[in-house]
């Protein structure tokens, strides 16, 4: 009977192991929660954004381009149309001053968003449920890229405005 | 056996029409062989749990090239960050299911028909027939349902192990950030991704198992048949695997 018993046991075994990745498949991998990478400990501050282009959750949150923290959590704050983004800093940058401010950046040209934190002059430091006040928004590129046609259509414009009364005078 | 290319094409076409006899035969027999379900447990085991050390071993280190070669091409366009996405899309959609379907039907698939094939040449299944026992019911149905049943799981396992094998390069070794890693994966892949990985392992594991006692059931009852009759399997199980692949894919693409 030992043959069956181990039988049994490597079977439950595979099964269970199985089960178990089937189960990280479907509930980790498509969740919006962060389970890994996620840090516990530190202290959150808030920053607030115009626009976060596609900052998630677990993305770096950088001073100087070192990693100090990650972003804990996002949400819409319909008071003000912004996004309240919740910062998680670890505890060994507990001297960041409190008049620093917060930037959305894109690491590459098609990277992830980061939020770089550029250190103020103040002498009293962010605590634990503070506010940064000062952010500036992700860069969009289909707007930037606009923008730029934009210019050059109004430049072309210009160009042919110009160009007119010079190809009268040659006539 | 001659090379006749008529007589191969009226064999070949004999092949397919048997093997979709066999398949209802073995069918109409799943139920009742849900009455010694140790018999399945003991499939489940041979097939299954036998399967996975090299299944593990295969996924991890199909997850760390990945890794590497992921992370390589994806840093000369500067998104190296979303490593975790082409890692977790890839091994759930093709790697996963192929190659687990690929290393079942030479590590399961091969002993199931050698084992059913040399019963066959030892007379066994003759013997039962004698006894009014029908094999079909104790010997291939059984094997048949223990593989169905562990491709998926073994698949599910490959895919996991997978994908931590390529956060294990691209994190550890190449500085991919963690978060960034994770958050990318979770936000990409949704439910479907991971419901085509399952169903693609699912009809593999089908397409192996039946591929392997239908061989194994129909071999030549002597030792070059057996030999002969492991080939075939591993040649029909490999091809028909990635056809299927392409077809599931094809008819994943257009559904969305």
């Amino acid at each position: 009977m030992k043959n069956s018993r181990s039988l049994e046991i490597g079977t439950g075994l595979f099964v269970l192991l199985g089960f178990a990745a089937l189960a990280f498949l479907t509930t980790q991998l498509p969740g919006t929660s962060l389970k890994f990478g996620g840090d516990e400990g530190g202290y959150t501050v808030t920053a607030r954004f115009d626009n976060i282009g596609d900052l998630k959750p677990g993305s770096p949150v950088t001073m100087a381009g070192v990693r100090v923290g990650r972003v804990d959590s996002i949400r819409f704050d319909p008071k003000d149309f912004k996004a309240a983004v919740v910062l998680r800093i670890e505890d060994q940058y507990h001297e960041i001053p409190e008049d620093s401010d917060a930037s959305i950046q894109t690491a590459g040209l098609l990277g992830g968003k980061y939020i770089g934190i550029g250190p103020g002059g103040s002498e009293t430091f962010l605590k634990q449920g503070g506010q940064i006040e000062f952010t500036q928004s992700a860069i969009v590129l289909e707007s930037l890229v606009n923008k730029f046609f934009a210019n050059m259509a109004s430049k072309g414009s210009d160009e042919k405005k110009d160009d007119a009364p010079a190809a009268q005078e040659q006539k | 056996m001659s090379a006749n290319p008529e007589s191969l094409a009226v064999n070949w076409v004999r092949r397919v029409g048997g093997m979709t006899l066999f398949f209802l035969q073995v069918c109409a027999r799943l139920v009742p062989s849900f009455a010694r379900p140790g018999l399945i447990v003991r499939q489940i085991y041979n097939a299954g749990a036998r399967s996975l050390v090299i299944v593990m071993l295969s996924g991890l280190f199909v997850g760390m090239v990945l890794g590497l070669l992921g992370f390589d091409t994806l840093q000369r366009f500067g998104s190296e960050d979303s490593l975790g996405v082409l890692a977790a899309l890839g091994m759930l959609k093709v790697l996963g299911p192929v190659l687990t379907a690929l290393l079942f039907a030479g590590r399961a698939g091969t002993s199931l028909t050698s084992e059913i094939g040399l019963m066959k040449s030892t007379d066994q299944l003759t013997a039962m027939q004698m006894m009014a026992v029908d094999p079909l019911r104790h010997v291939i149905a059984p094997r048949f349902l223990g593989g169905i049943l562990a491709m998926p799981l073994l698949a599910a396992t490959f895919s996991v192990i997978g994908l931590f094998g390529a956060q294990l390069i691209g994190v550890q070794q190449m500085g991919v950030d963690v978060g960034a890693f994770w958050s990318q994966t979770q936000n990409a892949v949704d439910l479907r991704d991971v419901t085509e990985g399952i169903v693609k392992s699912v009809v593999f594991g089908v397409a192996c198992s039946l591929i392997a006692v239908y061989e194994g059931y129909n071999c030549e009852p002597t030792p070059e048949g057996v030999g002969l009759a492991t080939t075939r399997t591993v040649v029909s199980s490999s091809v028909m695997v990635l056809l299927l692949n392409y077809l599931l894919t094809a008819a994943f693409l257009t559904k969305s």
